[in-house]
Formats: C-alpha cells, sequence, structure tokens
C-alpha cells in the first residue's frame, strides 16, 4: 500500500501543524492554519527536503501558497530527478 | 514509501494508548516512532504528545536560553522531541535574531528574566569574525591578529558578564573553519592561516572556559567535521532564510545540545550492562568455545574489541560496567578471564548476572546491588528481541540500539547521550574500585549476627568539611546526581554553590568516609541556613553506595550540636517526597524530629536543640574542622 504524494504532504502538515490528517487538505494554507507562519513555512519547507530527499530553491520556497501547491511541486520535482 | 502505513499505525496507536491511559506505552510507541523517523515532522507530533503524557511519565523540567546569530528554530522542536524520549521537558527561549551581546550585556534583557538553568551562545564564525570568514586574503597579517584579539575579547566580557549575572550553566559554541579555506592549499603551508586563526581563537576560548565555574565549551568545529563540511552546510538556506545548516543535519546539532542538557539536568546512566555472546565477542562462547569467537585486533574480531575499548573509555568517566548474559557461567567466565583478545576482565565488571533466567529479572538484581534506580541502568544487547522484552519489562531502563553491523557497535555507544559527563570528580575515577571493596563489604557483613558488630568491625571514619575549591564540584554533583537518600532533592550548579556559600549564615558541608575496606571519598551534604533562632536544612543527602551505614546519624548529630554552640533554638527540616527518594522519608522522624505541617508539597519537622541532642553512632569515628571527636 502506497499513500499519494498529496497524502503524504497532508501527514508531514499534519505532523508540525498538530493538527488531524483530515483537517488537512490541499486548499489548507496560512490564511487556514493559524500556526503556519514563516517560521513554521521554513520548518515546511524543511521537513518536506528531509522527507522526500530534495532540494527547493528559494523561488520554489516563496511559490509554496498552500497544501496542494507543495504536492504538486515536489511531484514534478521527484518526476525531473534522475533517481 | 513502504514505512507511511506503518508510520499512520503508529500515530493512531499512540493517540488510542493516550487516550486510554497507558502512558508507559505510549511513550515507548513514541521513541519507535522516532527511532523509524526522527526529523521535522516527526518531532512537532511527539512534541504535542508528550505535551499530553506530562504529570504521568517521569520527566525533569529544564530552560535553556539560546542566543544565537542565525536562523536556528527549525531545530527547536527536534531537541525538544530528543530531550522528552530522555525524560527531560525542555522550555526553550531563542533570543533575537544576532542580538545575543545586546541581550547579554543588557541585566533588564529577557535572558535573564527567563532564568535559564542553561544558556547557550551560538555564534558563527562569518558573524564574530566575518573579516576571517570573508576576506582573509586581503588581511595583513597584523590585521589577522587583530581580529583574533577582539573576538577573544569579546568571549571573554561576554562569558564574564553572563557569569557575574546568572547562575546558569553557560554552553558556548567553538568557531567553525571554513570548508574552502581563501588561499586554497597554501593555508595549510603557511605558519599562520586562515584555519589557523580561526583554530587560535577556539583554544583562547577553552582557556577562557577553564577558568569560570560552569562555562562548557560546544566542539561546534568537531560536530561539522564529524558530519562532513561540504554536507552540513547549505548555502542557499542561508543567503534566503539565514539558516546555514542544511535540513538533514539539524537533527545532529539538536543531539549536540541534547549532550549538555542530560548531564546538566542529571538523566545520565551511572551503569552499562551489557550481554556477551554476539555483543563483547563474536559467536555463542557455549557452542564455538574459547578458540572459536571471534575477538582480536583483526576483522571480525576488531569490531568487538572496539566496543570493548569504549566501554573501558566509560569506565575511565566514572561509569560503571556489569554483565547480563544468558551462558552457562564457567564457560563465560573462562573467556571473560582467559581469552587473550579481551580487554575488560572481571574485575572491570561490578556486578555479574550469567545465567539462564529473564533479563529483566537480572537487571532489577543488577540495579539492587549497585543500589541504582533503574534508570541509572544502560542495557546493552546485539539482540533486537532481547531488547524489545526489556524496553516493555522495564521501561525506565535506557536500551541502546546497535546498528546491524558489528563494526558500528563503538560507535552506537560513544554516541549515546546518557554517558556523558561535564566534569570528573576523584569519586568519578576510582569508582570501579569504590565498588569493589563494597563487593568485600557485602561479602563480609553476612559473617556478622547484628548490624552492630558489622559497624564496628567496619571501622569507620568520616570527616566534615567545610566546602573550598577542593570540594565545590563533587558537592555541586552529589545534589545533582543524588535521588534516593535526598531529602528535599534540590539540584545545584556548582555556580549556585559558591553563591550560596556566600550568603550570611549559609553553611555547605560535606562529609567524607573510609572504613577497613577502602575510602568511600565524599559522600554526604548538608546545606544550613541560619535564620534568628532557627537553623534550616536546606540540603540533606547521602550518596546510594553508603545509605544505612548509620554515618547521616553522624552529619545530623553535628548539625544538631553546632547549631546548638551558635545559640539556635532549633534546627527544622523539609521533606520533599519524589518518586525515588522513600528511604530517606522517615529520617527526620528517627532522629526526634516533631512534624510541624505536611502539605501536598511535602513535610517540615522541627528539633528543639534546647531539649534535646542527637549522638554519633559509637561506631563511627568524627574528625572536623576543630580536630577529632570521640
Amino acid at each position: 500500500m502506497t499513500l499519494t504524494i498529496l497524502d503524504q504532504v497532508r501527514k508531514v502538515a499534519s505532523d508540525l501543524f498538530v493538527l488531524p490528517a483530515d483537517r488537512i487538505t490541499a486548499e489548507s494554507s496560512p490564511d487556514t492554519i493559524e500556526a503556519w507562519d514563516s517560521i513554521q513555512h521554513l520548518n515546511f519547507v524543511l521537513a518536506l527536503e528531509e522527507k522526500f530527499g530534495l532540494q527547493l530553491s528559494p523561488e520554489e520556497m516563496e511559490q509554496i501558497r498552500n497544501v496542494g501547491e507543495a504536492a504538486r511541486l515536489v511531484a514534478s520535482k521527484l518526476q525531473n530527478s534522475p533517481r | 514509501m513502504s514505512s507511511e502505513p506503518k508510520g499512520l499505525d503508529l500515530r493512531n496507536e499512540i493517540d488510542r494508548l493516550i487516550s486510554a491511559g497507558s502512558t508507559d506505552l505510549a511513550s515507548l510507541r513514541l521513541a519507535e516512532l522516532w527511532r523509524t523517523e526522527a526529523g521535522a515532522g516527526v518531532a512537532a507530533f511527539l512534541v504535542s504528545r508528550y505535551e499530553k503524557l506530562r504529570g504521568t511519565v517521569p520527566l525533569v523540567s529544564y530552560r535553556v536560553a539560546i542566543l544565537r546569530s542565525f536562523t536556528l528554530e527549525p531545530a527547536i522542536p527536534l531537541v525538544r522531541a530528543e530531550a522528552f524520549l530522555h525524560g527531560v521537558d525542555l522550555t526553550l527561549q531563542v533570543g533575537d535574531f544576532n542580538a545575543y551581546a545586546q541581550e547579554i550585556l543588557d541585566p533588564e534583557s529577557s535572558l535573564y528574566r527567563f532564568k535559564p538553568d542553561a544558556v547557550i551562545v551560538a555564534a558563527r564564525t562569518a558573524d564574530l569574525a566575518s573579516e576571517l570568514w570573508q576576506k582573509y586574503a586581503d588581511l595583513a597579517p597584523e590585521a589577522v591578529s587583530e581580529v583574533v584579539e577582539r573576538v577573544r575579547n569579546s568571549f571573554s566580557q561576554w562569558i564574564r558578564i553572563l557569569r557575574e549575572r546568572s547562575s546558569s550553566a553557560i554552553v558556548i559554541h567553538s568557531l567553525e573553519l571554513p570548508a574552502y579555506p581563501a588561499m586554497g592549499l597554501l593555508d595549510a603551508q603557511q605558519k599562520t592561516g586562515q584555519a589557523a586563526a580561526i583554530q587560535q581563537i577556539n583554544q583562547e576560548l577553552r582557556q577562557i572556559a577553564s577558568e569560570h565555574r560552569d562555562v562548557y565549551i560546544l566542539d561546534y568545529e568537531g560536530l561539522v567535521t564529524r558530519h562532513g563540511r561540504v554536507r552540513w552546510h547549505d548555502e542557499r538556506k542561508w543567503l534566503t532564510a539565514r539558516m546555514p545548516i542544511a535540513a538533514d543535519y539539524l537533527i545532529y546539532l539538536a543531539r549536540e545540545w541534547l549532550r549538555f542538557v542530560i548531564p546538566l539536568s542529571g538523566r545520565t546512566a551511572k551503569v552499562l550492562v551489557t550481554d556477551l555472546d554476539n555483543t563483547m565477542w563474536g559467536g555463542v562462547i557455549g557452542e564455538d568455545g574459547l578458540t572459536g569467537i571471534k575477538l582480536g585486533p583483526e576483522y571480525p574480531g576488531a569490531a568487538y574489541q572496539n566496543l570493548q575499548r569504549a566501554m573501558l573509555d566509560l569506565a575511565r568517566r566514572g561509569i560503571l560496567l556489569a554483565v547480563c548474559s544468558k551462558n552457562n557461567p564457567e564457560d563465560a567466565i573462562e573467556a571473560l578471564e582467559n581469552h587473550p583478545g579481551m580487554l575488560l576482565r572481571p574485575k572491570t565488571f561490578s556486578a555479574v548476572r550469567i545465567n539462564w533466567n529473564d533479563k529483566a529479572q537480572n537487571l532489577r538484581e543488577i540495579a539492587s546491588e549497585l543500589n541504582v534506580g533503574l534508570d541509572a541502568l544502560a542495557f546493552l544487547d546485539d539482540n533486537p528481541v532481547e531488547r524489545e522484552q526489556v524496553r516493555g519489562a522495564l521501561p525506565e531502563i535506557i536500551v541502546i540500539d546497535l546498528p546491524q553491523d558489528p563494526l558500528g557497535y563503538a560507535a552506537a555507544v560513544r554516541d549515546c547521550p546518557v554517558f556523558e559527563r561535564l566534569s570528573l570528580s576523584s569519586e568519578d575515577l576510582q569508582r570501579t574500585s569504590l565498588y569493589a571493596a563494597q563487593r568485600q563489604r557485602s561479602q563480609a557483613e553476612d559473617n556478622f549476627q547484628t548490624k552492630e558488630d558489622f559497624f564496628r568491625y567496619l571501622e569507620q571514619e568520616a570527616e566534615i568539611l567545610p566546602l573550598s575549591a577542593a570540594t565545590i564540584a563533587r558537592v555541586a554533583q552529589l545534589t545533582q546526581k543524588t535521588n534516593q537518600f535526598n531529602l528535599t532533592t534540590l539540584r545545584y550548579t556548582e555556580q549556585q554553590i559558591a553563591e550560596m556559600a556566600k550568603r550570611s549564615g549559609c553553611q555547605i558541608l560535606s562529609i567524607k568516609l573510609s572504613d577497613r575496606f577502602g575510602d568511600h571519598g565524599l559522600v554526604g551534604v548538608a546545606i544550613i541556613q541560619d535564620e534568628s533562632e532557627t537553623c534550616e536544612i536546606d540540603t540533606f543527602l547521602l550518596s546510594c553506595r553508603v545509605i544505612g551505614r548509620s554515618v547521616e546519624t553522624a552529619l545530623l548529630s553535628h548539625l544538631a550540636e553546632t547549631a546548638a554552640s551558635r545559640g539556635r533554638q532549633r534546627l527544622t527540616g523539609r521533606f520533599i517526597p519524589t518518586r525515588k527518594n522513600a528511604p530517606a522519608r522517615d529520617f527526620y522522624a528517627q532522629h526526634g524530629f516533631q512534624l510541624l505541617e505536611e502539605n501536598g508539597d511535602g513535610s517540615i519537622w522541627t528539633f528543639d536543640l534546647q531539649r534535646n541532642t542527637i549522638a554519633i553512632p559509637e561506631w563511627i569515628r568524627l574528625k572536623t574542622g576543630k580536630g577529632e571527636r570521640a
């Protein structure tokens, strides 16, 4: 059994923002999650990098405005990576 | 990502266990989750669940302030998670970005208001010595010396001021070297160079630290080197988020901080209990025999010899070694005594259990034989099944995880933070022989009909010492480590002890004990404070090694007699119950104190010095600063 990238990103967000996974959707963003401030944004990016073994550029960091975009970004980076 | 469903299941199980009140199991599962998935994401989950477990699992609180010149917030949940797993509930305050100097210099700063138990100063070479870091190649030799001097003076000033204004422990990050020196290969060819200049600052820093109490160096340069300088750094995160450390290396910084928090908060292991077959040597002694087991300077025996070397190094730090093995005792003892590859011999072990009993039972016996709590034991076994059983049966015990490959065993033991020490007393250095003498005592005790006869035979001599430079480190260490015979369990750093000693009416005494089998060293501490007609006992404790030898009565007798001679009317003391200090519960009642008050925090006892005295047991010869008394 494998989880979709979105499910895995939701789980990272659920751990990090300490919210049940079913409360986190693709639309969850700093506007809907109170704990999602600039430091937590950095933590979120670090957690994604660590989890998926990739590096996000400063532009990509800014591009992430909600959980769905983060998942799409991770998916496209994983597809393009040589491994 | 096949581990995903397991991780989710574990999280659900943890939440089920917490709501069902199975707190021990919940913390076991949290530790399991952390072992499989340690990282930024899980850290936040783990911290939030441990916050729910507060009050139901044993945790000590500890406060750390971090002063920094870079973004280290992402390491905070990591260090809190690691600390929770080691039984420490860590409260952290992170200083404003790059405001470390102001916070130290301003006596009203949030740093001092926070009242931390420890302060960590984490400043980077790039910030403190930016010239050396950025444009070393432009600098004339005199300019290099000036920078070294300036940084040295800054450190010296900050440490001095911190030390004056705060009694907390102080931990200073050393400065890292650049991955690529400005002059390339030339840097190593010169007598002085970029690396040499930074190393000189680090050396000066050690010197400054050694001139103060409770000031310690975190070898940041060593830490970066250990994990690989090039991989440690993330230039992109530095330039965009002022975070210089790569995401997956932050955990190592968090663990390095924890290495300090563990000895500072008293969560260390005192004993390493080891298995034999496939741990201490390769193979099974009962099947492979003395010549068949793998142990020696060459591969594959070298892996096991390396582990023995690591254990020997722990013994030099004052950590006791013990054996717990399922074996025929004759086979195993023969290997311990006669195998040419053994670095450890039977006398290196303070307790030995070689039998076919359950390991949990043996571990309980070892703890009781060595007179330490179960949480003072660390357990080493190559077999994951044994490890899981011990974790389940005795959750207090620290179980060390070993990798599959025996070549990694020694590093796993050396990496274990529970064996860290920040200072060594002469007692630490001789601990193994102290316990050997203790075994002889116990054997002798069996030959006597009554305890009193045994005490007379022991010929105990005690000496009461005032606080001095020679005793202060051990006095502080005893307040931090003593759990069982400790009336108030108040923990003090050396710095706090030194400050208390300056207060008018305060006396800090310690007691040394020796007997016909040898010297116990400094084994007890009493801290008293005179307030008008009362002499109040703030701290009264005795090392677990000498509980039940009536030396506590001798020390209390001394307190009573000297307080009376200073004209005090009464001696008062508190008993604050903890999970560990039941052995001290009846101490005041047994010595004729009256119960004054009892509430949720403990009890207060008083002794009328005008009407009563406390006799020194006839079998103890007590010496004090003023000379010998009968």
